[in-house]
């Protein structure tokens, strides 16, 4: 599974960053940047839920999981 | 029987515009893309839904109590139909409303993704017309209507709420004013237009 980040829709609210601290950080605006500097990073098993709790909380919809 | 069931309409409604305060103050709260009211950003977003589901099953309780009150005489209709009620139809008819645009509220935003950002956004935005017929509903009808207590609890509310909605509209509210204004270029925005 991978993470997408719709950028037109991302508004850098900071719910992502906080739910996915393993994947992602905040740059000096507030909008995610994976840790492993993939544009869609590969989100591991053990963090599938937080992710999906990150989709499902997004307040702006940006983000989505891809099946690989 | 029907004594309880009065009391307990009374109960859950003045719970019910507690909790709605609640979910507007933190609301507001998980706009401001800040950590607030001591919680960080998840938590304020995660109790912003939560409150309100809650709030959602006491003005259900409030709802159907009432609709097996001989006093109050609540026909089914009067749960959706605003204003045609029996018993002070007026203030009757702001829970009506009330409760009409809090279903709507919550049935788009377990539908969000869904429905996509815009429209949950648009619908979202009708907690501002919610709130104040719901706290006009508990102040007009009802048997508490004038006492201390209710008067005291419905002032502290519309505190909270004109408190909540001053900050968000002061120019500190988000975490980033300097990148608050998505602008787009003049040239572009007949283009953007047709796209959406």
């Amino acid at each position: 599974m991978k993470l997408h980040v719709d950028w037109t829709a991302c508004d850098g609210r900071g719910v992502c960053t906080e739910l996915l601290e393993e994947m992602l950080v905040e740059d000096d605006w507030g909008f995610p940047v994976a840790r492993d500097g993939q544009r869609s990073p590969a989100v591991p098993p053990p963090l599938e839920g937080a992710a999906k709790q990150a989709v499902d909380r997004c307040p702006m919809l940006a983000l989505k999981l891809i099946a690989r | 029987m029907s004594d309880a069931l009065w009391y307990f309409a009374r109960g859950s409604g003045v719970i019910s515009l507690v909790l709605l305060t609640v979910v507007v103050a933190l609301g507001i709260g998980s706009r401001s893309g800040k950590p607030a009211f001591g919680l960080p950003r998840f938590a304020v977003s995660l109790l912003h839904r939560n409150a309100a589901l809650l709030s959602v099953v006491f003005v259900a309780g409030h709802v159907i109590s009432l609709l097996f009150d001989p006093y109050a005489q609540l026909r089914l209709f009067d749960v959706v139909l605003p204003f045609v009620g029996n018993y002070r139809p007026v203030w009757q008819g702001f829970g009506t409303l009330a409760f009409d645009l809090l279903v709507a509220i919550v049935v788009t935003s377990l539908l969000r993704h869904r429905l996509g950002a815009r429209t949950w956004r648009v619908v979202h935005w009708l907690a501002y017309l919610c709130w104040p017929v719901a706290l006009m509903h508990g102040l007009g009808t009802g048997s508490d209507n004038g006492t201390w207590w209710l008067w005291t609890i419905s002032i502290a509310c519309a505190v909270a709420v004109v408190a909540a909605i001053g900050w968000r509209l002061s120019t500190g509210f988000s975490r980033f004013p300097a990148r608050a204004e998505r602008q787009v270029a003049p040239r572009l925005r007949k283009e953007l237009e047709e796209v959406r």
